[in-house]
């Protein structure tokens, strides 16, 4: 599998990323630069976690508008695999290329803690290393996780089966709608979700049950 | 040439800016003439407290900062310890306690911003922070409101700076009512053979500025911090800095990036007094002058004084001696991450310090001189006066089990989970142990089994109570939370934090509690590497407790051998590792006469270093062997505290037998130094434990087996079994009630 990373200034989980994909693939991901116009023949995007832009404005709506994100958007719609963690999630979102918003905590407050999450959708190339309805323990650390979609598109996501996450359990930290935690686009190629698995795919980490999301996607690739 | 002498220098202006008349003398002796309005404004800078450590300076020098891993001790922008492998432990620990108070978000931010850049500065990529936090009493009307900001500040800049929180301290107490603490710490890792120093060298080379542009934010910062607290203190808000965290993490991978291209010369972060300092330090280290050119400074606000520029404490800057042909590289390292870059100036032969203003020279001293010749004084200090002891007889009874609730659910030993959540504890991916217990672990990137353990200490009640016993209990503390994980304590940083020390009796807490920490270290082997002084911690004449805060580093070799707290499993022997004779004796400034009886007598408790030495040792080397299954350090609310610690945090009871003839509060309460407690997956009458127990015998340590886990309550002896669930309840439960208004 060939993935890329695409990095924002303000970025601060790429290097945990970047380690992850490393481990479970035993190839290091490119690195792509924000200002770069050109993305190399990739099987997997990844934008990750952290705080592009500071934040500044709203989570991710600066980044979204970067060069890079005309040729993200364009292997999307070709079929390319997009993953996006935390910011990641909210860089996609304000890229268009997920439904909703993620909106501040119902807390107001910035929660990192280990939360329960329900695989909702284990058939897409993301989540094929679980099965459907397992629980698996993941970290979160995110001051603006709080899920929000009008209801005709919750309906949407719900009828088309494209919420591949909920937190369960009553570990939801943050008030999403629909306890969600990871969304589809409709063609099932793009992933958003708040969760850090690649923060969970070793013993060091206290646990590996992060590492499937990763070896499902290895274990098809080209 | 002429240097501009618009306004006049009057005894009011020269007191405003912190001088005494001594001191102004001093000046019109060195520089022979009246000094102009930036010049008086840059000796008002380097003369401070903060920066001079005028009242401190003679009795740091006492303290052991040396070391066969010591690389570099006190003087540079952090400490750096070698950890092996080529690689290096860098770090610092610094107050922000008067900005705090004034504006805690961005006051606690800035102080995280601060100490991170201290530690990249050098070439380091910080790796762990943590934060010891002290607060007014838990019902004084502005202490939630302070808590709230201040946890919100360190987590809105650390955690989108990238680095994980890993460990800290909060306490409460009313002597902090009108100044809190904020003491913030950072670790980085970096290779030993490109570590970053702040002294300039070669004449004629550039001065380069980079980072967030100048403004008028914080001007006079480092003079308010070393001034007490009136009634005013609101209107000193103007003065506390605006931080930037998405600018310093650019500044950080620009920092990196640029000095692995071999540009760097010398590099100095501006922090208090900003440019000031940080340019009178880089010339006078290399034994050069240094000529700036402010018209060259960045800047974000319009019509800026020389003196504003100079006094600037604005964030997110640093500044750079380069290599002459490297500037191009440099210059475009800094636009990639599209930060500010600025040549302003230049190192020159003739050892003084001129800066140029709109064609004018607005100031020209003496570059050594400046810190060389800052006042230096041996303040009068009182008698040492420690507390008297509690009479023999002294034991304010109360059920055993009540107490231990009451204690695992108060303000003292309560979790902190409500506060180390709103932090990123796992961001890089590192973090083995994370906050609740007794340090902070992570792995050393790029080694298979390295592990560096981190912890925060103090029990300011000691201090006031002794200074000099406070002193060595802190730095003792901190060894043994290192130690209880499984670690060699390497070094320490000390963030000393006191009253005004032109009060004898102030200037006594700090001389005997640094006596304290220096016999310690020298005793540990665990010597101060950086540090930081913040005195003046008053508000119209009321001091602090004493606080001298150590931040401790320790090396796991193999972090996958670390103990944490957590009891591992049922019907383990639990043993009471460098017990005394009758398991606990001393209550004298306990936590239980505190917080149940509203008591603040008695003596602190001795630390017998000797003592302390063979117990860490035998600890560690027992961990390291492997029979250790969990390990907790002794603190507040003794023995009993630690147990009730160790079930919660594993849902495991255990039942505690009593020592006949020992009166069960001393026993389950009391706070006897050198502690720990420890289970084994060992039989307790088979031969291991016997061979465990006739080692400790000969090492002169009494590990008395004390009782075995188990079940779903913790049995302290002949008192009622309380269930772990409750403890729980209690313990995880008054955080969240006190910050939703319904505790007190």
């Amino acid at each position: 599998m060939k993935a890329a990373v695409i990095v924002f200034p303000g970025l601060n989980r790429d290097r945990d990323m970047i380690a992850a994909l490393t481990k479970v693939s035993g190839t290091a991901p490119a690195i792509v630069w924000h200002q770069d116009t050109e993305l190399p023949d990739v099987d997997l995007i990844v934008i990750p976690g952290g705080f592009s832009y500071g934040d500044y404005l709203r989570c991710g709506a600066i980044a979204a508008r970067s060069p890079i994100m005309d040729q993200v958007r364009a292997r999307a719609e070709q079929g390319t695999k997009v993953l996006g963690v935390c910011n990641g999630f909210q860089i996609l979102i304000e890229a268009g290329l997920l439904p909703g918003a993620l909106m501040r905590n119902t807390s107001l407050k910035f929660v990192c803690r280990e939360v329960k999450l329900e695989v909702t959708n284990a058939d897409t190339d993301f989540t094929r290393g679980y099965t459907k309805g397992q629980i698996i323990r993941c970290p979160v650390a995110h001051h603006d996780g709080n899920y929000f979609a009008d209801a005709e598109t919750l309906k949407r996501l719900e009828g088309e089966d494209l919420v591949a996450f909920r937190y369960a359990e009553g570990t939801n930290p943050n008030g999403s709608l629909h306890d969600i935690a990871g969304i589809l686009n409709a063609r099932k190629n793009v992933l958003g979700l708040m969760p850090h698995p690649e923060n969970l795919i070793e013993a060091a980490h206290g646990g590996t049950d992060g590492r499937a999301l990763f070896t499902g996607l290895l274990g098809q690739a080209a | 040439m002429t240097i501009p002498n618009d306004i006049v220098i009057t005894p009011e202006l020269v007191a405003d800016h912190g001088l005494k008349p001594d001191e102004y003398q001093k000046i019109l002796d060195l520089i022979g003439r009246t000094p102009t309005y930036t010049e008086l404004g840059i000796f008002s800078a380097m003369w401070n407290e903060h920066c001079s450590y005028k009242s401190s300076k003679k009795w740091l020098k006492t303290l052991p900062t040396t070391g066969p891993r010591v690389i570099q001790g006190p003087g540079e922008n952090a400490g750096v310890v070698d950890i092996g492998d080529g690689q290096a432990v860098i770090f610092k620990m610094e107050s922000h306690n008067h900005p705090s108070f004034i504006e805690p978000y961005q006051g606690a931010g800035t102080g995280m911003g601060g100490i991170l850049r201290d530690v990249f500065t050098m070439g380091a990529r910080p790796v762990a922070a943590m934060n010891a936090l002290r607060f007014g009493a838990v019902d004084h009307e502005k202490t939630q409101h302070l808590v709230s900001g201040v946890v919100a500040g360190i987590g809105g800049y650390a955690n989108a700076f990238g680095v994980p929180t890993v460990g800290g301290e909060v306490e409460f107490d009313a002597s902090y009512n009108g100044n809190i603490l904020v003491n913030a710490f950072a670790a980085g890792l970096a290779d030993t053979d490109s570590i970053f120093l702040s002294e300039a060298k070669g004449v004629g080379v550039p001065v380069v500025y980079l980072g967030a542009k100048t403004g008028r934010d914080g001007v006079g910062g480092a003079t308010m911090a070393s001034a007490e607290f009136g009634d005013d203190i609101e209107e000193k808000r103007p003065t506390v800095q605006v931080g930037d965290p998405f600018t310093e993490k650019r500044l950080l991978e620009a920092c990196l990036e640029l000095m692995a291209t071999g540009a760097v010369i010398a590099i100095q972060d501006m922090g208090a007094a900003g440019l000031t300092c940080s340019a009178v330090e880089m010339g006078a280290k290399g034994n050069l002058g240094v000529e700036l050119d402010l018209d060259m400074v960045p800047v974000r606000e319009t019509n800026m004084t020389a003196y504003e520029m100079m006094l600037s404490e604005s964030q997110e800057r640093m500044l750079m001696v380069l290599h002459p042909d490297r500037e191009a590289v440099a210059r475009a390292v800094f636009v990639k991450w599209e930060l500010d870059f600025a040549t302003v100036g230049k190192t020159t032969d003739d050892l003084r310090f001129r800066v140029l203003w709109q064609g004018d020279e607005v100031a020209n001293l003496p570059i050594k001189d400046l810190g060389d010749q800052a006042p230096e004084y041996d303040r009068p200090w009182t008698p040492a006066a420690p507390a008297p002891a509690l009479a023999a007889s002294d034991v304010p009874q109360m059920d055993v089990a009540d107490a231990l609730l009451k204690l695992v659910g108060g303000h003292q030993c309560a979790s902190r989970r409500w506060i180390y959540e709103q932090y990123d504890t796992m961001i890089q991916g590192n973090s083995v142990q994370r906050p609740g217990g007794d340090a902070g672990v992570i792995r050393v990137d790029g080694h298979p089994t390295k592990g560096l353990a981190f912890t925060s200490d103090v029990t300011p009640r000691y201090c006031q109570a002794d200074p000099y016993e406070g002193g060595k209990q802190a730095v003792a503390e901190a060894w043994r939370n290192l130690t209880a994980t499984g670690a060699e304590p390497l070094a320490a940083t000390d963030n000393l934090n006191f009253g005004n020390p032109e009060r004898p009796e102030i200037m006594s807490q700090l001389v005997h509690a640094i006596k304290g920490i220096g016999e310690a270290c020298l005793a540990l082997d665990f010597p101060i590497v950086s540090g930081n002084v913040s005195l003046y911690n008053e508000t119209n004449g009321q001091g602090i407790l004493p606080t001298p805060t150590i931040g401790g580093v320790g090396l796991l070799p193999d972090w996958t051998g670390m103990a944490s707290i957590a009891f591992a499993a049922e019907n383990q022997a639990i043993l009471l590792v460098g017990s005394p004779d009758k398991r606990g004796t001393h209550l004298g400034q306990s936590i239980y006469l505190r917080d149940l009886f509203d008591r603040r007598d008695g003596s602190a408790p001795p630390v017998d270093l000797a003592h302390e030495r063979r117990t860490g040792d035998f600890v560690r080397q027992l961990i390291r062997s492997g029979v250790v299954t969990a390990c907790h350090d002794l603190s507040d609310g003794g023995l009993g505290v630690a147990l009730a610690e160790m079930a919660v945090a594993s849902g495991i009871g255990a039942q505690i037998v009593d020592l006949e003839g020992q009166d069960p509060v001393l026993q389950y309460f009391g706070e006897d130094q050198g502690r720990y407690l420890v289970t084994v997956n060992l039989d307790p009458q088979g031969d291991a434990m016997l061979a465990l127990w006739d080692q400790a015998r000969q090492l002169g340590v009494f590990c008395p087996w004390i009782g075995t886990t188990g079940g779903t309550a913790l049995t302290l002896g002949a008192a009622r079994p309380v269930p772990v669930a409750d403890l729980k309840a209690a313990h995880e439960g008054w955080f969240p009630g006190f910050m939703a208004g319904a505790a007190a």
